[in-house]
């Protein structure tokens, strides 16, 4: 997926730590706030466990500790996004997530050497709109296990 | 014409025809003169031949076209049901097969088959596969249809005689067919012609080697008309034989001896008559619709939603203590349990949908390795829930492969053995309580304690020390080990690589569990034990510090506080004494790494589970209650967990995690 070739993005942008994300919104099924989460022990540290998302066993990932943040207590802002690709379903808790945006193809640029503090591995590209700089997640690589 | 809306429909009916003619062509191969099963071919490829037509199916309206035609052939006693010719006949089918399914998958159904349909003109026109086999036909002999039996029968309530006439022609005969004409010519005179062997128009085509065979009727008696033919010039030998009352029932009943009382055959010849017709009569007497088993499936979840819901009534009616909600609640909970055996039953498919497909591997696989095996099946109506169904199939072929391959020996080991030459395998099907049993017992070389204990060593499956200490039944249970595989050669058959060990996952992943056993010289056993349904449990709900799980009441013996003074310790390893039995002691709260848990207080509550023979005690802090639950998978992410075989969402609305007790039983 090179972003040259990328005709315009519609994308779902999230806030992790003070920077601001983005998925394709293709990839996104819903946002929902917070609910109680099912511990699923023996699973990776960043695995927060498995919610009833209206009937469907859904996993979820803490992004924050995905990427090796600090994790902060949830809050009201805090969001799960459900994403699905292929045939997962799983969830990411974000910081806050409030946004579906338009990025034209030529805003969006190959990923810098090293941006923010995401290791660039996980990272599709980096699109400026206005004043923001927004992070495209790859989000085959942040389901790798 | 747009055929789209009638595609699925056409794959349906193209598939149970081939089916029906796959069984059928099986049983032609064990009755070769029975009419009946060649016509209910004939009919199915008819149909289907009419179907894909009418679909625009080119290849496949062409190959089940010449198909056809032979088995025409066959029906019209103009060829002869050989093991080669059905070799090629089911390879036709395979070919069919594969274009349905090419079909069913979107594809436009074509293939290459001109080498089959070629083979089959050939066969249409007289040339055996294998010439050997087209000559060693024996002796003329006439079988009669049923039809023909009923015209004979009625000729003789009329008083008439039926002679079955043996003509031989002389060697230097030249004009075979006018002889045959004349010889027609003089019978009918007398009588009526019946039934000729070879066919009529093979005898005028000269088809036909110096002898014939021909029934009359006739009033006339049996003397006369051997004068008659001996008249006509060229005839070396005309036999006579009247045909008494039983005889013409030769068909139906051929293995019969004819020493037999005729009231006795004729009964079993009347019965077997009935029971075709019988068969039939039941099937239509059900009436049935064709679901779409996606449908099926929605309802399946949109009731394992209503059992959600229902879990969360019960609980809030129990907080409210309002006896008219209690009571309303509680009929509604025994409506939906009604509902609920209901559409489970409805999910039920015959393990026959399975089984159905290995009389004709069974019949492949011995022809390739040389062994002479017979499949029984057993209990093919015994039902299991589809969504098992679906996947027992490639657990049971492995099975079998491996029965015919390693189990079953070769007919002059087994000659040598004074076993019979036919080895049989059996694959039975039963309830018994809430599980489905499989079994499949060969009575082929049993399996070798020596060996398996060598392999397991030199594989380093057991350590040397380890299997002095094992029983012969914890030997066999090796061969399911991973990296295991006792064929000395690898065959084309079984031991691909591809273990027994993979039969076992594949079985427990359904929640059932798999055993062998196994008598040297005598055969072994392979036994599967299934739950009739996966989807919806009855579990035991437990609570560890602040958490829920979920305990299948199925690996469940019974719960037990355990008093702190009883807890013993052995290799560092705390176990109880259970009805005399040391019972390893399992601290879920340690297993899963619960944040939160207490010491043990005074007393520990522990569930006793059961993995096969052995037991362990899972050591909780309280129990919650019984419930049905509907089980969930975690998701694909989270493909494998260990201890954890699913979810199930509670009353509340929260998840709670159902353990795998076979993971926590060593």
């Amino acid at each position: 997926m090179t972003a040259s070739v990328q005709a315009d993005w519609k994308v779902i942008a999230f806030r992790l730590k003070e920077e601001e994300y983005a998925l394709p919104v293709q990839h996104v099924r819903s946002i929902e706030k917070m609910q109680p989460i099912t511990r699923v022990p023996g699973t990776a540290h960043y695995v927060k466990g498995v919610i009833n998302l209206r009937g469907v066993v859904t996993p979820i990932i803490d992004l924050r500790e995905r990427f090796g943040f600090a994790p902060e207590p949830y809050g009201e802002q805090t969001r799960i996004i459900i994403v699905a690709l292929e045939d997962m379903e799983v969830g990411l808790i974000v910081d806050a997530a409030n946004d579906v945006l338009d990025l034209p193809a030529e805003s969006i640029e190959p990923p810098p050497e090293a941006i923010g503090s995401v290791e660039a591995s996980y990272i599709d590209g980096v699109a400026k709109v206005e004043n923001r700089l927004l992070i495209l997640l790859d989000l085959a690589k942040v389901l790798d296990r | 014409m747009d055929m789209s809306q009638y595609l699925d429909l056409f794959i349906d009916e193209s598939k149970e025809h081939l089916q029906a003619i796959n069984e059928r062509l099986l049983e032609l191969e064990k009755t070769p003169e029975d009419m009946s099963v060649v016509n209910d071919i004939f009919r199915s490829a008819h149909t289907l031949k009419g179907m894909s037509a009418t679909m625009g199916f080119e290849d496949l309206a062409n190959l089940t076209h010449q198909m056809e035609n032979v088995l025409d052939g066959i029906r019209n006693r103009r060829l002869s049901v050989t093991p080669e010719l059905l070799d090629v006949i089911f390879e036709a089918v395979d070919h069919l097969e594969a274009m349905i399914s090419s079909i069913a998958a979107g594809g436009d159904g074509t293939r290459d088959v001109r080498r089959t349909v070629e083979q089959l003109k050939r066969i249409e026109q007289g040339e055996m596969p294998n010439k050997q086999a087209a000559r060693e036909e024996p002796p003329l002999e006439h079988a009669y249809g049923e039809f023909e039996y009923h015209v004979l029968e009625q000729a003789k309530e009329q008083g008439f005689s039926v002679y079955e006439i043996r003509v031989r022609l002389r060697d230097d005969c030249l004009l075979k067919a006018a002889r045959v004409y004349m010889v027609f010519e003089q019978l009918n005179e007398v009588g009526e012609i019946v039934k000729a062997t070879p066919p009529v128009e093979m005898l005028e085509e000269e088809q036909f080697d110096r002898e014939f065979l021909v029934t009359v009727v006739s009033k006339a008696p049996a003397d006369e008309l051997q004068k008659r033919l001996m008249g006509i010039s060229e005839i070396d030998d005309v036999k006579v034989s009247r045909l008494s009352s039983d005889e013409p029932s030769a068909e139906s009943e051929k293995a019969a001896a004819p020493q037999q009382p005729a009231a006795m055959e004729q009964a079993a010849a009347v019965q077997a008559e009935a029971e075709a017709p019988e068969k039939q009569t039941v099937k239509q007497a059900t009436k049935t619709i064709r679901v779409n088993i996606e449908r099926l499936d929605r309802l399946m979840n949109l009731f394992e939603e209503l059992v959600v819901d229902r879990g969360r009534l019960e609980q809030i009616s129990r907080e409210l203590n309002h006896a008219e909600l209690t009571e309303t609640v509680e009929r509604m909970s025994r409506i939906s349990s009604d509902l609920q055996t209901i559409i489970l039953n409805m999910r039920m498919v015959p393990v026959e949908t399975v089984f159905n497909r290995f009389p004709r591997m069974v019949r492949q696989l011995a022809r390739e390795l040389g062994k002479k095996v017979r499949l029984d099946i057993i209990g093919a109506d015994t039902e299991l829930d589809r969504t098992v169904i679906d996947e027992i199939g490639d657990p049971l072929v492995h099975l079998i492969r491996n029965a015919l391959d390693h189990g079953i020996e070769a007919p002059d080991v087994r000659a040598a053995r004074g076993k019979p030459e036919e080895g049989i395998i059996q694959l039975r099907a039963y309830h018994s309580g809430n599980h489905v049993f499989i079994e499949i017992e060969d009575d082929g070389a049993g399996i070798s304690r020596e060996k398996v204990l060598q392999k397991a060593k030199s594989r380093g499956i057991v350590s040397p020390q380890a299997a002095e200490h094992l029983n012969d039944q914890q030997i066999y249970e090796l061969i399911f080990a991973p990296g295991f595989s006792t064929a000395e050669k690898v065959s084309d058959i079984s031991g691909r690589g591809v273990g027994l060990d993979v039969v076992k996952s594949t079985i427990e992943s359904l929640g059932g569990t798999v055993s062998v056993d196994s008598q040297p010289g005598k055969g072994s056993l392979f036994s599967i034990q299934l739950p009739l349904t996966l989807s919806i449990i009855s579990v035991l709900l437990v609570q560890i510090a602040e958490e829920t799980y979920a305990i299948p009441l199925s690996s469940i013996i019974e719960t037990a506080l355990v008093k702190k003074e009883e807890i013993f310790s052995a290799h560092n390893q705390p176990v109880i004494d259970f009805r005399g039995k040391i019972v390893p002691l399992v601290r879920l709260k340690d297993v899963f790494a619960v944040p939160g848990a207490a010491d043990d207080g005074d007393a520990v509550a522990v569930v006793i589970v059961r993995k096969g023979e052995k037991l362990a005690a899972l050591a909780v802090d309280s129990f919650i209650g019984q419930q049905e639950v509907v089980l969930k998978s975690l998701g694909n992410y989270l493909s494998s967990v260990f201890a954890i075989s699913g979810a199930t969402i509670l009353g509340d609305g929260r998840v709670a995690l159902i353990i795998d007790c076979n993971a926590l039983v060593k």
